[in-house]
């Protein structure tokens, strides 16, 4: 009796998260407009969300894509494929790799930041003393740090996945003597814009755009100590990540599905 | 009842529930304007609570709440933020935007919300900072600052816009007797020479009582007694007694209820 | 502040990072752009069928590469497929009557066409079209005669 009771009231909590979160969603977009008169406020939370983790970003982009380079290169070379390398390597990653690491990388890195942040303001109540000053704190900090997530998380995904091609070029041309002219005309011959890197581009928005709502919204909700902040952080990184790969799968099946 | 017009937070009936708990049951009080008036209580008695509602941050279970004569609880986001920029509210841990530095954080409000030129700006954020007597430590961040000094900051940030009020949430919590000195004049100075009105949530019994002008005791959800500080000292009632003169034992037993404590200690069970 | 004006600045530096990276991504990996890297002069052939050739396979003279294919088009009169190739400037000398052919580089590769010159002492110019050209060889068609071939031997015994 006692389980399906809690049962029950799990569920109801859930929803009423979830209910909680899509209000909190409609709140922070309702305070994007705004932010065209605090372009300044913008541009400090694209340093904090994107430049920050443009590190992580480049160093995993070079090595994953020397590993597909590696990995692909030993596969096709049975086949005496291995001048469709730069194919495989520049598809894995525009398609999937280059969102989808990305993603989880912006989770780790941006995600937990900014719950841990807002959850340390709401914490040492800066966020109800800036409620109390008659700033809207949504308005003032949550926006400003969304819309950032939203618009790092593309041009973090591009630069991994250009960074991923150029190792898995190094990899491929450099170390294995691969031909550089079959490297790229195959890539490119395969490649399409509009169904593949443009995919990878929208896959790439939705992630920044979930993985930031999670983030702020975890940190917004989070129970202001500092064990409550500590687990919201940690509910980030394990829900952002569970969604980029559970989103990847529903848009590769929309996108790359019988069109 | 009194005076409205003297009154500038009149609550009526005002009753507070928090799940299944009741905080506040049907309290009623009356905050003059100009004066210094102190809640008090022990921890848990939702004396911050009381300072979130009258903020409009939360809201009554029933009964009203005015301020300066405005029903916060009936009031709509637009108006209640218009309201907010006539109080200001001092938390006990400061509240300073850690990202800010001590100059950015008193120009917060400002800049928010005045609209005026930025070199105003600054000669303002320097008269407030000079009233606290940091005018010196402008530059430096939260995190560099001591307890009670981050006290004056926000001190400084609450009195930017030249409210109508101030709120204090245990201001003399955790601090040293120098600053609890320094921030004890400070509130009184403030009162006076701003011409404001002060609501000081605190259970510290000597420091409130010295620049309170009027006390309200609050327990368990009720007013048990209210008047000057005086007065308190020699209210009739034991428990306000107890309180004010921080006895350990007396209505506010010092034993947690318990089963009999010789049966305890020779039952074997659950050991 | 010091400190704000590097912010501003890496942010630059960033968002400038992240759309060149996407125009790499768009013009260096993905066949986005018609105007590709490949300069020289244009010469033309005409196959029956050119099987798996694409824009960009290679051009080359015994194994050089010497160019790239820059287009692929049908030619509705002659019924046949028009392969159009980028050479680079360097190889100028090629002979009219130079031969071109659609090879396989090993035996599941990449197509390119190969190039046999000739002998005449005119060479290959801007425009010019080369009429001496074989074919693809498409594997399952080699196959299937092979079979049918093999077929007819056994129901003729």
């Amino acid at each position: 009796m006692a389980i399906f009771q809690q049962l029950g009231s799990r569920t109801l909590a859930f929803f009423q998260r979830l209910g909680r979160a899509n209000i909190f969603l409609w709140a922070v977009l309702c305070g994007m407009p705004g932010l065209i008169f605090r372009l300044r406020l913008l541009i400090q939370q694209v340093f904090s969300v994107g430049v920050l983790s443009l590190v992580i970003i480049v160093v995993a982009g070079l090595f994953v894509g020397m590993v597909l380079g590696l990995q692909g290169y030993y596969t096709l070379v049975d086949f005496g494929a291995e001048d469709s390398l730069g194919v495989m390597v520049a598809l894995s990653l525009v398609r999937e790799l280059g969102p989808v690491v990305a993603g989880l990388l912006f989770a780790g890195r941006a995600g937990s930041a900014l719950t841990a942040e807002i959850g340390l303001m709401k914490a040492t109540e800066q966020l109800s003393g800036m409620e109390m000053m008659a700033v809207d704190p949504i308005k003032r900090i949550i926006a400003p740090r969304f819309l950032a997530g939203v618009l790092s998380m593309p041009l973090l995904a591009a630069i991994f996945s250009a960074l991923g091609v150029m190792g898995g070029y190094l990899a491929g041309v450099g170390l294995l003597g691969v031909d550089e002219g079959a490297f790229w005309s195959q890539m490119r011959s395969s490649v399409d814009f509009n169904d593949d890197i443009m995919s990878g581009i929208i896959k790439s928005i939705v992630f920044g755009a979930v993985v930031t709502w999670i983030a702020v919204f975890e940190g917004y909700d989070a129970v202001p100590t500092s064990e409550g902040v500590s687990r919201a952080t940690t509910r980030t990184v394990v829900h952002a990540s569970l969604a980029v790969l559970g989103l990847d799968f529903l848009l590769t099946a929309l996108m790359f599905g019988e069109v | 009842m009194a005076n409205t017009k003297n009154n500038l937070v009149e609550a009526r009936g005002l009753t507070f529930q928090f799940g299944s708990r009741t905080i506040f049951d049907g309290i009623d009080l009356d905050l003059q304007r100009g004066k210094v008036t102190a809640i008090m209580g022990p921890s848990g008695t939702g004396k911050t609570t009381l300072l979130r509602l009258i903020g409009g941050q939360i809201r009554p279970t029933a009964g009203t709440l005015h301020v300066d004569g405005q029903n916060v609880p009936g009031l709509s986001r637009r108006d209640l933020f218009e309201l907010r920029k006539r109080m200001g509210m001092l938390f006990q841990s400061g509240a300073l935007l850690t990202d800010l530095s001590v100059f950015d954080n008193v120009a917060f409000p400002l800049r928010e919300h005045s609209g005026l030129p930025e070199t105003m700006v600054r000669d303002l954020v320097l008269m407030k900072l000079e009233a606290v007597g940091l005018r010196g430590a402008q530059r430096l961040m939260p995190s560099e600052l001591s307890g009670g000094m981050a006290r004056r900051v926000a001190l400084a940030r609450a009195i930017a816009l030249d409210p109508m009020m101030i709120m204090y949430d245990e201001p003399f919590t955790g601090q040293d007797p120098i600053s609890m000195g320094v921030l004890v004049k400070l509130i009184r100075n403030l009162n006076e020479v701003l011409g404001l009105t002060s609501i000081i949530v605190s259970h510290d019994v000597a420091e409130t009582a010295a620049i309170a002008d009027y006390i309200y005791v609050l327990s368990q959800g009720k007013v048990v007694g209210h008047g000057t500080p005086h007065e308190l000292h020699q209210s009739e009632s034991e428990w306000v007694r107890q309180f004010m003169n921080g006895a350990p034992d007396g209505p506010v037993p010092f034993h947690y209820p318990a089963a009999d404590y010789a049966a305890e200690l020779l039952s074997r069970e659950g050991s | 502040m010091q400190n704000t004006r590097l912010v501003e600045i890496s942010v630059g530096i960033f968002v400038a990072a992240g759309i060149a990276a996407f125009f790499m991504l768009g013009l260096k990996v993905s066949n986005f752009n018609a105007f590709s890297d490949v300069d020289g002069y244009e010469v033309r052939a005409q196959f029956e069928n050119i099987g798996g050739l694409k824009v960009l396979s290679s051009v080359s003279v015994g194994g050089v590469k010497i160019g790239r294919v820059t287009s692929i088009a049908f030619d509705q009169e002659d019924y046949e497929a028009v392969v159009t190739m980028a050479i680079d400037p360097q190889y100028n000398r090629l002979p009219m009557d130079t031969s071109a052919s659609i090879f396989t580089s090993g035996l599941l590769g990449e197509q390119y066409v190969g190039f046999e010159p000739g002998g005449e002492e005119a060479f290959l110019q801007e425009g010019d079209t080369i009429f001496l050209t074989q074919s693809a060889i498409v594997l399952e068609q080699v196959i299937g005669q092979f079979m049918f071939s093999k077929a007819s031997e056994g129901a003729g015994e």
